[in-house]
């Protein structure tokens, strides 16, 4: 009797779950109802991990004389688990938030990984259907697991530079092979195959180890300008972990919460190399800074620097600026400031936008999270598509540490490694300022031509330093008219 | 009588492609100016898998599986947990300009005013 009415609270408390997991992510789709959203899908997840202590009373009766030690290892884990996890999650700094992301989604496909092994170091699998499974599972979650470990150490500096070996995509590729050679003995010693050198639970030991290795050899190549991508496909290699983990356990909500987060990571996986004009293929396998070499002679012209104060001035008297963000704005710390002197030109009746390239930044959309955290409302936010035949009719057009996404070569030449990668159309504004650290060239190596175009100066210095000199600048002025 | 779920083959298959479907569809609506909060929330949701981790765990019969166990649940618990931490305070950073007088700027605000007038 306990066991049924256990396993019918699971049931529900589970169905509850995929139900508020999928509503909760539906009203993710505006920023109005998206904080509610994800409290909607905590909810779920409180149910659901509250009803699976009810497990205790189904469980088989060899784990009987096990269940206090059992109960005592789940309670520390969740504590230490989701206390830590949530202490960082609420301390960490928003520019960070790439590599956090990247050691949660780890951490889940850790943990799909480890439910696998359960399985298989357990026998509990039926049939082959359910062993190929668990391996798939199991590889997709261990190679998850380590990928976003070094992805972490990428976006968080730990790892400096893209580590490039001859002959690298062949070792990837050994390791790969010999991973799902030894998912085939397995599955070969569990049909009754004889005479294998070791036992099938040292089997289980080596696949794990490859599936590890593996993981670790496809990142380490893998540069910080394709982060955004890397984040997004190991997302829906968690999630498929956890889908395929949920059928193992034939528990519905895992299969379901999985599989939407594998379909929600894949589409992201997509967008993402679209927005570079890329396959995901090329991204994984190519070194894109290696082949980047432009011809430094196609050019004409020369790069003119100008004054931080006579830009802020030509602004603060444009009757519209657009503002094109990129990764050097937050690695500069400067997004406060940024929207200190957008108030100074939004009080002086400048209309003013902000236009955001889908990979600027180390993750989707991390650019709006960073100008939503200095304060910018979100309606003045636009994406590329929403907000690129303006520029044609904006008077300043002000880009600050941003460089491959505003390159008109992307257009016109065809020999640049990145023609055909959306651009913000940022040279067709009447004016253009650009605030850049040096002359030098951007991440990939790339010469902008943006730099040398007529209508474009440049203001050199760090973003932050720069734009409290524009500040004053514009501050000065009202000081003088009064 | 029995409430065991039994999903064989074709059955996991259908919950497995409406689920990618679902998936698709919702996040496909989804603003790229949300994607962040979107990838967390989502990363939030595969926290599930702590779940998966207890079964395991309460159902270990050897110290290996349950130190196995123990790492299920202590992952997939920082998972959910720290997903949901970063995913919520993301989402309370975004306002509208409607929110702050002071940047008044744009048509919506401009209607708002008209409104309170009237």
């Amino acid at each position: 009797m306990l066991t049924l009415v256990s396993q019918l609270v699971i049931g529900g408390a589970d169905l509850c779950a995929a139900f508020l997991f999928m509503f909760g992510l539906k009203r993710m789709s505006s920023p109005a109802t998206a904080p509610s959203g994800i409290r909607v899908a905590g909810l779920g997840m409180i149910a659901a991990v509250a009803a699976s202590f009810l497990y205790l009373f189904t469980v088989d009766a060899a784990a009987r004389p096990h269940m206090m030690v059992n109960i005592g290892l789940a309670v520390t884990a969740l504590l230490i688990g989701g206390v830590g996890a949530w202490f960082v999650g609420r301390k960490v700094a928003m520019t960070a938030m790439p590599q956090m992301v990247a050691i949660y989604n780890g951490m889940g496909g850790g943990a799909a990984g480890s439910i696998a092994a359960l399985e298989l170091f357990g026998g509990h699998t039926q049939g082959i259907t359910q062993l190929v499974v668990t391996l798939l599972g199991g590889l997709i979650g261990a190679v998850s697991l380590s990928g976003s470990v070094i992805a972490w150490a990428k976006l968080d500096g730990v790892i400096k530079k893209p580590l490039r070996v001859k002959g690298q995509q062949f070792a990837n590729a050994a390791v790969m092979i010999a991973s799902l050679a030894v998912a085939g003995v397995i599955v070969a010693s569990s049909l009754g195959a004889s005479g294998l050198p070791f036992t099938t639970s040292t089997w289980i030991w080596i696949f794990f180890a490859c599936a590890l290795v593996f993981g670790v050899l496809m990142t380490l190549p893998i540069g910080g300008a394709d982060m955004p991508v890397v984040i997004s496909i190991y997302n829906a290699f968690t999630g498929l972990a956890v889908g395929l983990g949920g059928f193992v356990l034939q528990n519905p909500a895992l299969m379901i919460a999985g599989m939407v987060v594998g379909a929600a990571g894949l589409l992201l996986t997509v967008l993402m190399a679209k927005a570079m004009n890329r396959s995901i293929a090329n991204v994984l396998f190519t070194n894109f800074g290696a082949e980047a070499k432009a011809k430094p002679g196609a050019i004409q012209g020369n790069e003119r620097p100008t004054d931080a104060s006579d830009a802020a001035i030509k602004m603060r008297y444009a009757s519209s600026v657009i503002i094109v963000p990129g990764y050097g704005l937050a690695a500069a710390h400067a997004q406060q400031k940024l929207y200190e002197f957008v108030k100074l030109l939004l009080a002086a009746k400048v209309s003013v936008k902000f236009a955001i390239h889908p990979v600027a930044g180390r993750m989707p959309g991390q650019m709006d999270v960073l100008l939503a955290e200095a304060g910018v409302p979100y309606d003045m936010i636009f994406q590329l598509d929403d907000i690129n035949d303006d520029f044609a009719t904006t008077d300043v057009a002000l880009v600050i540490g941003a460089n491959d996404v505003v390159n008109p070569a992307a257009r016109s030449d065809k020999s640049s490694p990145i023609f055909g990668m959306p651009i913000l159309n940022a040279d067709k504004a009447k004016q253009v300022y650009v605030i850049k650290r040096g002359q030098g060239k951007g991440y990939s190596g790339i010469v902008n031509a943006l730099f040398y175009s007529p209508n474009c100066n440049m203001v050199y210095g760090d973003a932050h330093v720069v734009l409290v000199k524009m500040i004053e600048a514009v501050r000065g002025l009202g000081a003088a008219a009064a | 009588m029995n409430f065991d779920i039994a999903m064989t083959g074709f059955v996991a298959l259908y919950i497995f492609t409406l689920a990618a479907f679902a998936g698709w569809v919702i996040i496909g609506n989804v603003p790229a100016i949300l994607h962040t909060p979107l990838m967390s929330g989502s990363n939030f949701v595969h926290g599930i898998v702590v779940v998966g981790g207890l079964y395991g765990l309460f159902n270990a019969t050897t110290p290996l599986e349950q130190a196995i166990g123990f790492f299920a649940v202590l992952l997939g618990a920082g998972n959910a947990a720290g997903g949901y931490a970063v995913t919520d305070r993301m989402l309370a950073m975004f306002k509208t300009s409607d929110a702050k007088p002071k940047a008044a700027h744009g048509h919506g605000h401009a209607r708002v005013h008209h409104l309170k007038k009237s």
